[in-house]
């Protein structure tokens, strides 16, 4: 299993990525300057970091929209390739037009970084097949930009096709404004684009995964990718 | 031919920063209403047909000055 780890100037969380995707889960991982045109033979992850990638400027990701390697990142995705985006990764991602929606400035206008608690809610993806339906894990945040916004009849459409995979919750799994950290409509966390192979997320899995640094509840992520890719 | 293209979010669109504004404005006394922050993009575009210099600076706008999902724009060609 290989996966491509995109390097913008200002990712700062591409070696959490590595860590996860390499040393923990031990996928031959390589990471890619942004400059490069193309992804690595054979990938079949690419995994866009977080971070802030060309200082913020313009707006959260547009920058990086545009770099040479995002040309290869769509035709990945176009192919049918699996992409997920985190935190700034997410955010490119919106910026690129291969997920609906924008990151707004959190609500509360501050940085913010804590544990969340996340409801999953589609379990036929390639990001969620070994989650259960409502299943609930924790993993951190650490955004300014979080903020998941859409025009109400684009928001309606994403929910009616099931786009949203995870939402912010309680430890329990319930689902209200009280659990959203910073103000995303619906409580939205993550969403899909319509194939399902392109996932877009503001918390971050992969700081997750390593027992001896943490909690483990990005594990699910990554096994169920695991468990996809190693069929075929 | 000198451009001007000032962005704005959209008005359904939470604006916090223009919150804080408004509020730090309140806290000097000052009576303001909806103050919304934008950004204002300058640059010059070759050419000297107004109409055209315009539908260039369009065409960046929709490219890459403006997210559709949350902003707007007014251009104004000097």
């Amino acid at each position: 299993m290989r996966v491509a780890v995109p390097v913008f100037p200002g990712s700062n969380c591409d070696h959490d990525a590595l860590h996860a995707c390499g040393t923990v889960f031990g996928w031959d991982t390589i990471p890619v300057w942004h400059q490069e045109p193309r992804l690595p033979e054979g990938t079949d992850l690419v995994f866009i970091p977080g971070g802030f990638s060309y200082g913020d400027y313009l707006r959260c990701g547009a920058i990086a929209a545009l770099a040479p390697i995002m040309t290869d990142v769509k035709r990945h995705a176009d192919q049918g390739g699996l992409v997920l985006g985190v935190c700034n990764g997410f955010q490119i991602l919106c910026e690129a037009q291969l997920l609906p929606g924008a990151l707004l400035r959190n609500a509360t206008l501050r940085f913010i970084h804590q544990d969340v608690h996340l409801r999953v809610e589609r379990t036929d993806l390639p990001f969620t097949a070994s989650m259960k339906a409502g299943e609930v894990f924790r993993v951190p945040i650490a955004h300014a930009e979080g903020n998941f916004t859409l025009e109400p009849a684009d928001l309606a459409d994403l929910e009616a096709r099931g786009g949203v995979a995870f939402r912010y919750c309680s430890p329990a799994g319930e689902i209200g404004e009280a659990h959203v950290p910073n103000g995303a409509m619906n409580g939205i966390a993550g969403i899909v684009n319509v194939r399902g192979n392109v996932l877009g997320m503001m918390p971050h899995p992969e700081r997750a995964v390593d027992p001896r640094l943490g909690p483990t509840g990005g594990l699910g992520i990554f096994r169920s990718l695991e468990s996809v890719l190693a069929k075929g | 031919m000198k451009v001007r293209v000032s962005v704005q979010l959209k008005p359904g669109i939470l604006d916090p920063q223009g919150k804080a504004v408004e509020q730090g404005l309140h806290g000097f006394g000052f009576q303001a209403e909806h103050v919304r922050i934008g950004r204002l993009i300058e640059l010059d575009i070759p050419g000297s047909d107004p109409a055209e210099v315009k539908a260039k600076a369009q065409a960046m706008c929709d490219k890459l000055l403006v997210n559709p999902v949350m902003e707007k724009a007014s251009i104004e060609v000097l």
